[in-house]
């Protein structure tokens, strides 16, 4: 039983890593704010909840420690992170930040074409 | 940079902060009493309070903030240094050195007997003095434009 924990809690700790890795380089590679943010968010968020869940299923089965503070966490981290992602991209967005050249799709331009606050910056274009 | 006059909207930032300043306030209330046997204490406590009250002030204004947390933070800072002060003195009463702690068991109505120690009460103080000086520094320079 203790072997089988072990491996699941090593398994896990290792996805974690592995994820926030693969978040970190597509924080390099990506091409603008909101791709990198995205990959930011996404990819640290779950990776620090394996890695905080792997901690929590050791500590429970191998040392006999319900440690509730690690749970608290997990579901912190599930909150805060987009959010603070949702944030840094707002205020990309609204500091006129550009989209990626070869993007698509841009909702809020649509949505404030009748504003020229918001829209009279040269530097956000449609495709 | 240009102050742009974008009136956002802050629906989730506030909702998120709704929630999360409890779970950030518990935990510091938490801290505070883990202190005596766990890492903790009255320092980092008054620290997670004030940052709960500052996640606050991120996302309302500060008169919002003012009427949620009707607190002279000042007076919070002083109340603190006193109850510190008072703790410290009790000793003397007793015919022992100033700053000389009691512990002991105390019985309670409900809860039964409970050990109890008055470095609580010191550990109180100082938290009231930090989350006091912290909220007085942070609001005094947020009020200056």
């Amino acid at each position: 039983m203790i072997e089988i924990s072990k491996a699941i809690s090593g398994y896990l700790i290792l996805q974690g890593a592995v994820l926030c890795f693969i978040a970190s380089i597509g924080v390099l590679r990506l091409p603008d704010v909101y791709t990198r943010n995205h990959a930011a968010s996404k990819g640290a968020t779950l990776g620090v909840m394996s890695l905080l869940l792997g901690v929590f299923l050791y500590f429970l089965m191998v040392e006999g420690h319900f440690n509730s503070r690690v749970l608290l966490g997990i579901a912190f981290v599930f909150l805060t992170s987009p959010v603070a992602g949702h944030l840094i991209m707002r205020a990309a967005y609204n500091t006129k930040v550009p989209l990626w050249e070869n993007s698509v799709q841009n909702d809020l331009k649509k949505k404030n074409a009748g504003d020229p606050e918001r829209t009279s910056h040269p530097r956000i274009r449609d495709k | 940079m240009k102050r742009t006059n974008l009136k956002t909207n802050d629906l989730i930032l506030q909702t998120t902060v709704n929630i999360v300043f409890f779970i950030i306030f518990i935990f510091s209330i938490y801290i505070f009493f883990a202190g005596h046997y766990t890492p903790g204490g009255g320092f980092v406590g008054g620290l997670l309070t004030s940052s709960a009250i500052v996640l606050l002030l991120l996302a309302y204004d500060v008169k919002t903030v003012a009427a949620i947390v009707p607190f002279n933070f000042l007076k919070v800072a002083a109340a603190g240094l006193l109850i510190a002060l008072a703790t410290g003195a009790g000793g003397i009463f007793y015919g022992e050195p100033f700053l000389k702690h009691a512990h002991g068991p105390v019985h309670f109505p409900l809860f039964g007997e409970i050990e109890l120690a008055s470095a609580t009460a010191f550990d109180l103080g100082v938290y009231l003095t930090v989350v006091g000086v912290t909220m007085t520094i942070i609001q005094t320079i947020g009020e200056t434009e």
